[in-house]
């Protein structure tokens, strides 16, 4: 191939081109001036200009796990960096793909605190799976290769690439775009042979095993697999709130979300078990509780792409480490070639037990008698309607959060995009903005609350621009209502900082941006609102639903109690 | 940075990486044992047979957790090429010591004695001063700071253990060029 001389920026450009990178997500400033200068003869990349890199970066995430593709998002040096440090937190701890480009100041400059320098690679390496300085223009084909690469492969997450303006604006020779990687340390082959037969034996042995399904089946794209593996054998299962979706909540053998706000029979199930078999998981304090007290019986098969989550929290009996997509196959064999030859084990009595919790213990909605809308309510409501229009729905995080993961059942992978590992507030409208880009198809339904809507509400300006039809429905009970919650039961009803004013009027907010603004205080008009915003498909609708302001999420573990402890406000 | 022969609770292990030699690489391992919790004892780094890559000896201190999570956490570090526990049966070990002691030129030919028995060397001397260099596993080495503590010690400066297996086992992986 011909050598052509490029600048740096150009060659970021067209690494972003070849990657085939088609949405971007973020803002331009003085010193990534010359990558927006580049971008402007880009005709295959689309950019998304934000009004906060945080949102790109959030964005870029909610565009991630609708696609399951790579996320791209950029920020200029200093603040325009730092702003960008919750997302890449946020993806690092939700295993998101993500590439987050920065430039810095010229690097004469750097170390001698120019404006809007900030030292961000020192900044972002705790919260990236790696990041580069890029020194030499001469390194960026390489370094965005190695970028994306990493981002994607094994447990996703985070890259960081920061670019000195100097670097940028230098000619390097464009020799094409590398075929492949070559980093020595990465994903070193393992050891040792996974040791299928002993976790099929112990599937075979086990009479009350319950299957536990997490984020890495989304990341590890292993939907098929996973289902597979399920149905075959034939235990109850639960998931994390990023495993919703990757097992349909719909089915007979799913037992729903577990942990802190997971449903009784859930966690009544897996502190019962006999054996855990935790794919894609990580066994989080929010789903298991106290440790020690943690599914006392259970041995425990721990399937991981990731070598270091096995054993960090809760010891594996069998670790199987490897990707899910061609691991779980292996042992979906094994287990049947053992069902085959020593016959399926018997979990009628098992199941009896299941089935009498989950009879016992339903997830109920206590909306007769009252008069104002529970938000529980509400989530139903708008899940029913959404039933048909292919629904994703995105989250911030607080109570409306955890109601949207109890009451709104997934039945497809990638149809639930919430904040789980970092627990960032804000991040519904930009989660929805990028899922609606990446899935256009899609109804892309928020289900937000009014603390969290506020910190993000700016790019309601982004998805006006871009006519996105996004729904997003406000929770609103004028608290920060999750703190409000632990304030009630866990200090004394000492709400301090909590009661938000009724401000912005979220109507009214709605029209001074140009999108459609609903609001119900009833029942009677819940129905209503919900069809409305169902039938906007010109731009994005707010949806101001006020419910009933003390309203709590339950059943509730208090942190650092058993998982079988909870308190359900009865 | 504390001394190795104090384990008021948990116990050392001796980690043997192999990294890139590349910027940073040295403040990505500092801040995974910052931010997951583990104690550096000592830490070395330099230069290998090859120009690409580093070595680096780390000493950790664990009370709870188990060692293979700090060698499964750095093997995660994208510039880590290799890394292993190298266990205390298997390995050569030497530190090297610098002890500044102030002392009274009558007291020199008792310390040069003292020296000669732990195989160190005067490096430096004048009137009422002289420095002691030894090299060695780390026990000859506190052995030796003990007894010269009644010299009266001025100052103490070590670089931390260095450690290789012994026999012909090497931490780079066969495939790398």
């Amino acid at each position: 191939m011909a050598k052509e001389r490029l600048t740096g920026a150009q060659a970021v450009v067209r690494a972003l081109e070849l990657e085939g990178v088609d949405w971007l997500f973020g803002m331009p400033g003085g010193t990534i001036l010359p990558i927006y200068d580049a971008l402007y003869a880009s005709k295959k990349l689309k950019h998304v200009l934000i009004r906060h890199e945080q949102v790109g970066g959030h964005a870029a995430e909610g565009y991630a796990h609708a696609t399951g593709k790579v996320g791209v998002c950029m920020g200029t040096s200093g603040p325009g960096s730092t702003n960008l440090v919750t997302p890449i937190a946020d993806a690092y701890m939700d295993s998101v793909p993500l590439v987050a480009i920065t430039a810095n100041v010229s690097r004469a400059l750097i170390g001698t605190d120019a404006f809007q320098e900030a030292d961000i690679t020192s900044i972002t390496m705790p919260v990236t799976k790696h990041n580069y300085l890029v020194t030499d223009a001469a390194d960026i084909p390489r370094v965005m290769k190695e970028a994306f690469y990493l981002a994607r492969t094994g447990r996703p997450g985070p890259v960081h690439v920061d670019i000195p303006k100097d670097v940028l604006q230098a000619q390097m020779d464009w020799e094409g775009y590398p075929d492949a990687v070559h980093i020595p340390g990465y994903m070193p082959p393992l050891r040792e042979e996974p040791r299928l037969a002993d976790a099929a034996a112990l599937i075979r042995s086990s009479l009350r095993p319950v299957l536990y399904l997490g984020g890495g089946i989304r990341t590890g794209d292993a939907f098929a697999e996973v289902f597979e593996f399920v149905e075959l054998v034939g235990a109850p299962a639960v998931t994390t709130v990023h495993g919703k979706g990757t097992f349909p909540e719909t089915h007979r053998q799913c037992l729903r979300m577990f942990g802190m706000h997971g449903s009784k029979f859930a966690n009544y199930t897996i502190q019962n078990a006999d054996l855990i078999v935790a794919l894609g998981a990580r066994f989080d304090d929010r789903v298991t509780g106290k440790l020690s007290t943690f599914a006392p019986e259970a041995k425990i098969v721990h399937l991981d792409v990731d070598p270091a989550e096995i054993s960090k929290l809760v010891t594996a009996t069998v670790p199987l480490v490897g990707d899910l997509k061609t691991l779980l196959p292996k042992l979906t064999a094994e287990v049947r070639r053992v069902f085959e030859a020593r016959g399926r084990p018997d979990l009628s009595a098992w199941w009896k037990r299941v089935d009498e919790w989950r009879e016992k213990n339903p997830l109920r909605i206590k909306q007769e008698g009252e008069v104002q809308i529970l938000p529980q309510t509400a989530v139903r409501r708008i899940w029913e309607k959404a039933q048909g229009r292919n629904p994703i729905v995105t989250t911030g995080v607080g109570e409306h959060q955890m109601w949207a993961a109890q009451f709104w059942e997934v039945s497809k992978p990638r149809e639930f995009i919430t904040s789980g590992g970092l627990g960032t507030m804000g991040v519904c409208l930009p989660f929805a903005i990028g899922a609606q880009l990446g899935r256009p198809d899609a109804t892309v339904i928020g289900i937000d609350g009014d603390g969290s809507f506020q910190m993000t509400l700016q790019d309601l300006a982004t998805a006006v621009d871009h006519k996105l039809p996004i729904k997003i429905f406000i929770l609103n009970n004028l608290f920060l209502g999750m703190v409000r919650q632990w304030q009630e039961l866990f200090y004394e009803e000492r709400f301090s900082e909590t009661p938000l004013s009724d401000c912005p009027d979220l109507v009214k907010l709605a029209d001074a941006y140009g999108c459609l603004g609903l609001r119900a205080r009833t029942l009677e008009e819940l129905d209503g609102v919900i069809d409305q915003a169902l039938a906007n498909d010109k731009g994005p609708t707010i949806v101001d639903i006020r419910v009933k302001r003390d309203e709590k999420v339950y059943p509730m573990v208090p942190a650092g109690a058993p998982l079988n402890d909870m308190i359900d406000g009865d | 940075m504390e001394r190795t022969e104090t384990r008021p609770n948990g116990s050392t292990h001796t980690i043997s990486l192999l990294v890139e030699n590349k910027p940073g690489v040295l403040h990505r391992i500092a801040g995974l044992f910052t931010r997951r919790g583990y104690n550096i004892a000592s830490l070395t780094v330099g230069p290998t047979e090859r120009d690409e890559y580093s070595r680096m000896t780390i000493v950790v201190r664990l009370s709870s957790k188990p060692v293979e999570q700090v060698v499964r956490q750095l093997q995660k570090l994208v510039p880590v090429v290799e890394v292993r526990e190298l266990v205390p049966q298997d390995l050569v070990e030497r530190e090297l010591m610098l002890v500044k002691i102030r002392t009274p030129e009558r007291n020199h030919a008792e310390l040069r004695a003292l020296a000669e028995t732990y195989e160190a060397i005067i490096v430096d001397v004048s009137p009422d001063a002289l420095v002691v260099e030894a090299a060695g596993p780390a026990g000859k080495l506190d052995a030796l700071e003990e007894r010269l503590a009644a010299f009266g010690i001025q100052e103490v400066c070590r670089s931390g253990r260095i450690a290789l297996e012994r026999g012909f086992k090497t931490l780079a992986p066969p495939n790398l060029k």
